[in-house]
């Protein structure tokens, strides 16, 4: 009757914890990670308030000026506040990292189950669509797409969720492949369920953990392939402010303004620092909760 | 498979059986061959009775339940013959729609591991009533009654509290129940047992088997137990169907089976049991393995292995049950040779 006595404990404990004590558990390396990307929102949020300078409009008199307490990170060949321009491209570049993140997997994902659970020709179908899209050079890949849809933010956005669900489809499929065999759901079988309420309602939230894991680097990988993009004049135009283009920039100055192209730089590393200990440290509990059910 | 079996020998237990299964015939299609997996199965259950189907790993005893509620993945399984009659519809021809609304209402299932059959990422109340949800309109607090009720139904401790616990905060014993407890949440006409009782260990076997026969008769369900364990089967079933590489080698009345077995391989799993009375008395084992399912003779499958076979015979006539005393088959072609 043992057991019955520490589920008490269990449950009483429950009960007293609040939303504090349980933050307390997560691995360090999680809270670390949610702390730096909430700075970066932070910052991208009160862009306006943590600095007077317009992002976009420049001072040609103070051109290239080293940081300073006036300008913390500098100017630009175009005498535009570099701490300015930074902390409002943190606005396009989290939009940027969320939106080719998660909405290629979304659409992976469902099309990952989809595949796995029902196995046969629709899984092979879908299968050799993904194939098919890994096989060729990524970059090369979206490069042609952008050119025929031209350049822009949104076609980038378009390019990039064309290919960015493969990887996505794969890992949900393999992991369906697993959970399908699942006495659980052959259960919801036995129980005369729907196959897509077994699949979305049964499936799907047992096979999340490695493409939530996966999407925190893929995000951070997403950003700077914008940057990329970008590089190359087909992403984000000027004069919008974007760590990458920003970068890109400051390129023909290494020498003279160092600043340009470091200073932003640095703001990328942060940021990816920040979504790879989240998912690491996702990793780690996620894992931990695995352990404990098997 | 040939066509003659077409005309297959109808096993009538009582008047009207709840589930009557007619010669059926399940096949495994793989790269290596046609697996016969189910051949030529009849047996049936009576309401609120249970049957026992014995057998040992790999005879298809589990490929039978799955048939019934047509879970088999096709391909590679293929029902090629036969008929699955419940309350006298034939589920073989039912349109999926139909069948689904069979399973989880008329007839459920439990399954062998109480470790993975309750998703973990879901609270054991919101499982248990989630089938019930889906027909009937039940508010999310009534549903928790519900739910509360069946825990307790099922025999688990302070059930007001294990309703909002995750399947790991459970014991093996304690998920087995919840897992009953989905299984009666819709009143069944028929449960499915797949070997309930496997991986529990005694203590607790004992206890689920008697919540099973209780709930048996406070729900009125008919039972169809599956396991390799003789003493379980012996203990809850009415009658007692034996199985061997895929077919019905007897059916009979428990009693029959366990004081007149009249086929050589009962007589063999019977002779390799344990017994309480001590004494001298010797395990005597069955020689030989059981055959592989891709190159199965023509006849018995038991031939190799049986000590009363006349091996020319029985190696080439092909088996069917036969009704040798009223109510109780056999496939055996000499049983007046075996003796217990």
């Amino acid at each position: 009757m043992s057991g019955i006595e520490i589920s008490e404990l269990a449950v009483s404990q429950k009960r007293t914890s609040n939303a504090l004590n349980r933050i307390r558990l997560w691995p360090f390396t999680l809270k670390l990670g949610i702390l730096i990307v909430s700075m970066v929102i932070l910052a991208g949020i009160c862009a306006p308030l943590l600095t007077h300078y317009d992002p976009i409009k420049g001072d040609y008199n103070d051109a290239l000026a080293p940081p300073s307490l006036q300008h913390p990170f500098g100017t630009d060949s175009y005498g535009r506040d570099l701490f300015a321009r930074t902390l409002y491209a943190a606005r396009l570049d989290l939009q940027i990292g969320l939106i080719t993140t998660y909405f290629p997997f979304l659409l992976g994902l469902i099309v990952g189950a989809i595949g796995g659970y029902f196995g046969g020709w629709i899984d092979n179908v879908l299968m050799r669509v993904v194939d098919v899209a890994i096989a060729f050079p990524f970059m090369v890949l979206i490069i042609v797409i952008m050119v025929i849809l031209g350049p822009g933010v949104q076609n980038m956005y378009i390019a990039i969720f064309l290919l960015g669900w493969t990887m996505y489809a794969r890992l949900a499929r393999a992991e369906m492949l697993v959970v399908r065999e699942q006495e659980y759901i052959q259960a919801a079988k036995a129980l005369g369920y729907g196959h897509f309420r077994i699949i979305f309602r049964h499936a799907v939230p047992n096979i999340l953990t490695s493409s939530i894991i996966f999407s925190m680097s893929d995000l951070v990988l997403n950003i700077l392939l914008a940057s990329s993009i970008s590089f190359l004049g087909l992403g984000v135009q000027p004069p919008t402010p974007e760590w990458g283009a920003i970068i890109t920039e400051g390129r023909d100055f290494l020498l003279q303004a160092w600043w340009i192209s470091t200073l932003p730089g640095i703001a990328i590393i942060i940021t990816g620092l920040g979504f790879s200990f989240i998912g690491d440290g996702l990793a780690r509990m996620l894992g931990q909760r695995n352990i404990q059910l098997v | 498979m040939n066509t003659t079996s077409a005309q297959v020998n109808r096993i009538s237990t009582a008047p009207i059986p709840l589930l009557e299964v007619i010669g059926l015939t399940t096949e495994f299609h793989t790269a290596k061959g046609i697996v016969p997996a189910n051949k030529n199965v009849s047996l049936g259950v009576e309401r609120g009775k249970t049957l026992g189907i014995v057998g040992e790993s790999g005879s298809g005893k589990s490929v039978l339940c799955r048939s019934i509620l047509r879970l088999l993945p096709t391909p590679p399984a293929k029902i090629v013959n036969g008929e699955i009659l419940f309350e006298g519809k034939d589920l073989l021809k039912l349109p999926e729609e139909d069948m689904r609304s069979i399973r989880g209402k008329d007839i459920t299932m439990i399954f062998q591991d109480p470790m993975t059959c309750l998703n973990p990422v879901y609270r054991i109340g919101t499982q248990i009533t989630e089938s019930l949800r889906l027909v009937q309109h039940i508010s999310a607090s009534q549903a928790r009654e519900i739910s509360i009720d069946l825990l307790h139904q099922v025999g688990i401790p302070s059930p007001e509290k294990r309703v909002d616990n995750y399947p790991h905060q459970l014991s093996g014993g304690m998920r087995q129940r919840a897992m009953i407890a989905m299984a009666i949440s819709s009143k069944p006409k028929l449960l499915l047992a797949d070997e309930p009782t496997t991986a529990l260990d005694v203590t607790i076997q004992d206890q689920i088997l008697a919540l099973m026969l209780d709930l048996q008769v406070q729900v009125g369900m008919s039972i169809i137990l599956v396991s390799h364990d003789l003493g379980i089967v012996a203990e809850t079933s009415d009658r007692v169907a034996v199985m061997y590489a895929g077919q019905v080698m007897e059916y009979a009345v428990t009693e029959a089976i366990f004081n007149q077995p009249r086929h050589p391989y009962t007589v063999g799993l019977l002779k390799s049991i344990p017994r309480m009375e001590g004494g001298d008395h010797r395990l005597i084992p069955i020689q030989g393995q059981p055959p592989n399912l891709l190159r199965l003779p023509k006849g018995c499958p038991f031939v190799d292995r049986c000590p009363v076979a006349d091996p020319e015979v029985c190696a080439n006539t092909p088996i069917e049950l036969r009704e040798i005393e009223r109510g109780h088959y056999t496939a055996c072609l000499f049983p007046e040779k075996v003796s217990a």
